[in-house]
């Protein structure tokens, strides 16, 4: 089923135009789809991608897709194709988690607009994915399900390499992490259990796990699509994440989701058509740049040399690359803790056991309940953050914390503003330090000096609100995969993508090999009663 | 001997719509600043979609009681919607109701903010009881500057504030069901010198409750001084059922509210036709010297124009505009009637506002409707009735039979003698039935002529006109 799957869908079509051809001609049902998929997700439940998986509710949409085929009244490109959501946009009648005790049994009564788009296009909801705990963290390691396993941990590719270094251990016990947070949403898209998925983009939460997952990551420009209904973090940053297997997949959903909502304020006003990708044959146009504080001596050698290799490549083939500067790049990092922490010691305020979610069983006094309940509600990562925030908006650090951060923040999102208005039209930089690492090597540091970390290349960007996308480029000498970002000009999404395309389509990078896992599946599973996951 | 004087804000009231829906918030809050003369605050911060707004927001820490639904409260803490605004109001300075003179009182500003939730706690079950139904409703909070001197005067501004609420639609201002709450912050001082330590007074739950409040505050605190002491500035409660104020019990100290724009409502730009953007979308932007141009007319000016209309003294005006409906039903009687509108006043204001008073209705409750009304007024007008025949048709139309005037006149025979012939003929047969009233008035009684119009009203079955029979009898006399 599996290698029959590959070769239909061939890596030079858009997947899920090829599907949704397919579904249309009747060559594939929706209700078939959507169970190979159910069926895999069953197969890859060790990868702990999901935290819930809504079968009933998706195989009664795959009838209603079906019975709209057969009468020719598809909805669209979407109809009939499965997707999974990141547990912390809410999901009417299905339970929302944010992969925290303080919203565990929460069942939302609303979809968030985004998920609502989606289904009004008919597409099949898979599930809700795993992430770090109310998305804080760059592993998918934080949360109280457990962490996400990358599934390239198994990939033939990653196999075969470790082969020839490995000695005797555990096959399993070295399993890599997604990078995070959005890394539940990246594994269900690489593992082949859903064609698109949403995930968050905060600091970066779904081009890391994008890059380590060797999928596409979309953060779309700030303000293009509605945050309704997305579980905040940073109001002013966050932005509802596209994760798929190609480009042209990432510009139909993107097309389907943008655009005005009233009940998000942030939203720009102007209507949003959905759009197709041209397929660019000649970049002598394009100006690309290449920002030099962004070398940074913790980058491996192996991602720089393969940023080198993309820049050489677009010279090669005609446009004009350019060193940049981003002056203030050494600042982002900081800064972004600073408003971060800020805005999340607000947003966390809404947690307090009142209307819903967890509430303790203290009740000797409102102050009391509030405060036990936020204790066992939240892990360490999350009050640490709210700690911090606080903080940071005492009166006396307002002006020194705050304020500076917001004038720091305007700094960086001058930098880029000058970096454009000079003539560059997208920036390339990586999206990540290395290829992802083991999980046991990924714990030896906590979730803040990680994040510190991972997020080094992605973070400016939510400060400055522009559109990015991490798009797989090739593999590492470990067999795994390496992704670069591509960062655009301020609601030139399409544009963006448009690069983002033509450099994909020069790069042709590998499908990943997961064969293995499927015939090895028993044996795999025998070594799983060590991870206790508990998917419904 | 202090002078007191007062500062106060008036705090909140309810909005019809929720907060979030919108901007409705927003579209509330112009022009209610428009009225009060106020300066609009422009924002300064211009628009940028991926920067953060300026609509601050407190964080509260996780122990604060305060109940508010997403554990922060919106408020427009650096640039309010409104400020340096007027409002006027008239107080009565003699014991004559015409004795009125305009006083002003100073608006400082007009914010936008959410209402917060209320905590009960019932010790005897020991339990705390959060209440969250107005948590997140948008409030308008007007703060006054400490212009006002009494508590009548603070009272009367406050019932103006309402009425020009209650004329823009913008709240229907009444003080007992919360939609508007007020609390004085009373201080006082000598002549002269700066003003005095103040307190605060809350819990006041009507315009007369307000007006008490402050002068017992004011009484408090001479009191206080005079024998030596200090005021604290402390936060005080109004009991109504002693009439005094009364410490509240203390809050949790200072608290740091650890405020921060808000950075889910971008900042709202108000414009005027002079600096709105060429191609603005009207759904858009708000355009302040529009909402100006639409507004509904306010009290000052409907009074003035009853006055300048229907000859009405300035306190009949007052009258009219002071009870909800009244105006209205007022001016659907005149529509109706031909009657003068002196007379309107005087049914509307005397009769109808007293059988309204007497059972505690509303204008809206009342079971005699403006044409029923106004068809009475038309049979007095046109001399079918006598006025006291009219009160008794009023007051069997307030019994609500579904009778028409015309009707009850009718049934009860209540009907002006329209035959002069048959006024001259009572007249004359009751002047030589009663020779001795009739000797007494001829010595110059004042009273006997009363006497005798008394005696005919009774022979004609109270069906002639009083004024009518004493211009006959006179007549009949001097002949």
């Amino acid at each position: 089923m599996w290698e029959t799957r590959v070769r239909f869908l061939g890596r030079e079509d858009p997947l899920e135009e090829a599907v949704s051809a397919a579904l249309k001609q009747g060559q594939v049902t929706p209700t078939e789809l959507c169970q190979r998929c159910l069926s895999l997700i069953k197969k890859t439940k060790f990868l702990n991608a999901y935290i819930t998986v809504s079968e009933e509710v998706a195989l009664k949409q795959a009838e209603e897709s079906e019975k709209r085929y057969k009468k020719g009244h598809s909805l669209g490109d979407l109809d009939g194709i499965p997707v999974a959501v990141k547990d912390n946009f809410s999901t009417s009648g299905i339970e929302t988690t944010c992969a925290s005790n303080m919203l565990k049994g929460y069942v939302p009564p609303y979809n968030a607009t985004v998920v609502q788009k989606l289904l009004d296009q008919g597409a099949l909801l898979m599930g809700k994915t795993n992430l770090d705990e109310f998305a804080m963290g760059s592993g998918s390691t934080d949360g109280i399900f457990g962490p996400v396993k990358n599934p390239w941990s198994y990939s033939k590719q990653y196999r075969e390499k470790r082969k020839q270094n490995s000695h005797s251990e555990n096959e399993d016990s070295n399993w890599l992490i997604t990078g995070g947070s959005s890394g539940g949403s990246a594994a269900a898209v690489s593992a082949f259990t859903c064609f698109a998925a949403l995930g968050s983009d905060t600091g970066g939460s779904t081009r890391n796990p994008a890059a380590h997952c060797g999928v596409v990551g979309l953060k779309p420009s700030y303000g293009l699509v509605s945050r309704h209904g997305l579980i905040p973090l940073v109001n002013s940053m966050d932005v509802p994440g596209i994760l798929t297997r190609c480009v042209d997949d990432a510009a139909t959903v993107l097309g389907i989701l943008a655009g005005h909502d009233p009940k998000d304020s942030t939203t720009i006003q102007d209507p949003v058509k959905p759009f197709t990708l041209p397929s660019l044959t000649d970049v002598s146009k394009l100006c690309i740049g290449i920002p030099k504080e962004y070398l940074t001596p913790e980058l491996s050698s192996e991602v720089q040399s393969l940023w080198s290799r993309a820049a050489n490549l677009f010279e090669s083939e005609g446009a004009k690359v350019i060193e940049v500067s981003l002056p203030h790049t050494s600042y982002s990092i900081v800064c972004y803790h600073v408003l971060c922490t800020s805005e999340v010691a607000s947003n966390m305020a809404r947690f307090d056991g009142l209307e819903y979610g967890h509430r303790c069983d203290n009740d000797v006094s409102t102050e009391a309940m509030y405060a036990a309940t936020r204790r066992e509600g939240f892990n360490d990562v999350v009050r640490g953050r709210i700690l911090s925030g606080n903080f940071f908006l005492l009166k006396e650090n307002y002006e020194n914390y705050f304020v500076k951060a917001q004038k720091v923040r305007r700094l960086i999102a001058n930098d880029f503003v000058n970096v454009f208005n000079s003539g560059v039209d997208v920036l390339l930089t990586p999206t990540t330090l290395s290829e992802a690492v083991p999980y046991t090597e990924f714990i030896k540091e906590d979730n803040r000096t990680r994040s510190a970390q991972d997020d080094i290349f992605t973070q400016a960007v939510n400060m400055a609100g522009l559109p990015a996308v991490s798009v797989p480029m090739a593999l590492s000498s470990q067999g795994l995969p390496v992704g670069l970002q591509f960062i655009g000009r301020a609601f030139c999404d399409q544009q963006l993508l448009t690069v983002a395309k033509w450099f994909e389509k020069q790069v042709q990078f590998p499908v990943i090999q997961l064969q293995e896992l499927m015939d090895d599946c028993s044996s795999v599973f025998e070594n799983e009663k060590l991870a206790s996951v508990s998917l419904k | 001997m202090a002078a007191p004087m007062l500062r106060w804000f008036c705090s909140g009231r309810r909005f019809a719509f929720a907060w979030v829906g919108c901007g409705s918030c927003h579209r509330r809050g112009p022009p209610t600043g428009s009225t009060s003369n106020g300066k609009r605050g422009q924002s300064s911060v211009a628009q940028q979609p991926h920067i953060t707004a300026q609509k601050p927001r407190k964080g509260l820490v996780t122990l604060a009681p305060i109940c508010v639904q997403a554990g922060y409260q919106i408020t427009q803490q650096r640039l309010p919607i409104a400020v340096n605004g007027s409002l006027a109001y008239s107080v009565c300075v003699g014991r004559k109701p015409s004795q009125m003179v305009t006083r002003t009182v100073r608006v400082k500003q007009i914010q936008l903010e959410q209402d917060s939730g209320k905590s009960l706690h019932d010790d005897l079950r020991s339990q705390t009881l959060i209440d969250l139904n107005r948590a997140g409703i948008g409030l308008l909070e007007v703060v006054l500057e400490p212009d006002m001197s009494c508590g009548e005067e603070a009272a009367t501004a406050v019932r103006e504030l309402q009425l020009i609420l209650q004329a823009l639609g913008t709240s229907q201002a009444n003080m007992a069901e919360g939609q508007l709450r007020v609390d004085a912050n009373i201080s006082v001082h000598r002549p002269g010198e700066p003003f005095g330590v103040r307190t605060e007074v809350k819990n006041l739950n009507s315009a007369r409750f307000l007006a008490k409040a402050i002068d017992y505050e004011i009484q408090r605190q001479i009191n206080e001084l005079e024998n030596g002491g200090e005021i604290l500035n402390e936060t005080r409660s109004f009991d109504y059922k002693l009439g005094c104020t009364v410490p509240m019990r203390d809050k949790e100290g200072k608290q740091d509210y650890r405020f921060m724009p808000e950075p889910n409502l971008p900042p709202l730009l108000l414009y005027d036709s002079g600096s709105l953007p060429s191609g603005a979308d009207p759904q858009q932007v708000i355009n302040v010297d529009q909402l100006r141009a639409r507004l509904p007319e306010l009290p000052r000016v409907t009074r003035e124009r009853l006055v300048r209309e229907y000859g009405m003294l300035p306190e009949h005006s007052c009258a009219l505009l002071n009870e909800v409906g009244l105006l209205e039903f007022f001016q659907n009687v005149i529509k109706e009637t031909r009657a003068e509108p002196k007379k309107v006043t005087s049914w509307v204001l005397n009769t109808f506002l007293g059988f309204l008073k007497q059972q505690n209705l509303a204008v809206s409750e009342s079971p005699v409707t403006p044409s029923a009304l106004a068809e009475l007024l038309d049979l007095l007008d046109r001399k079918a009735i006598s006025s006291s025949a009219a009160k008794q048709v009023f007051e069997e139309l307030w019994r609500n039979e579904g009778k028409t005037p015309a009707q009850i006149v009718a049934e009860k025979n209540l009907e002006l003698l329209q035959d002069p012939e048959v006024l001259e003929r009572l007249c004359r047969s009751t002047l030589e039935a009663h020779p001795d009233v009739v000797m007494d008035l001829k010595k110059g009684n004042p009273r006997a002529i009363n006497k005798l119009i008394g005696l005919i009203r009774k022979a004609t079955l109270g069906r002639a006109d009083p004024t009518a029979i004493k211009e006959v009898v006179e007549r009949q006399l001097s002949s």
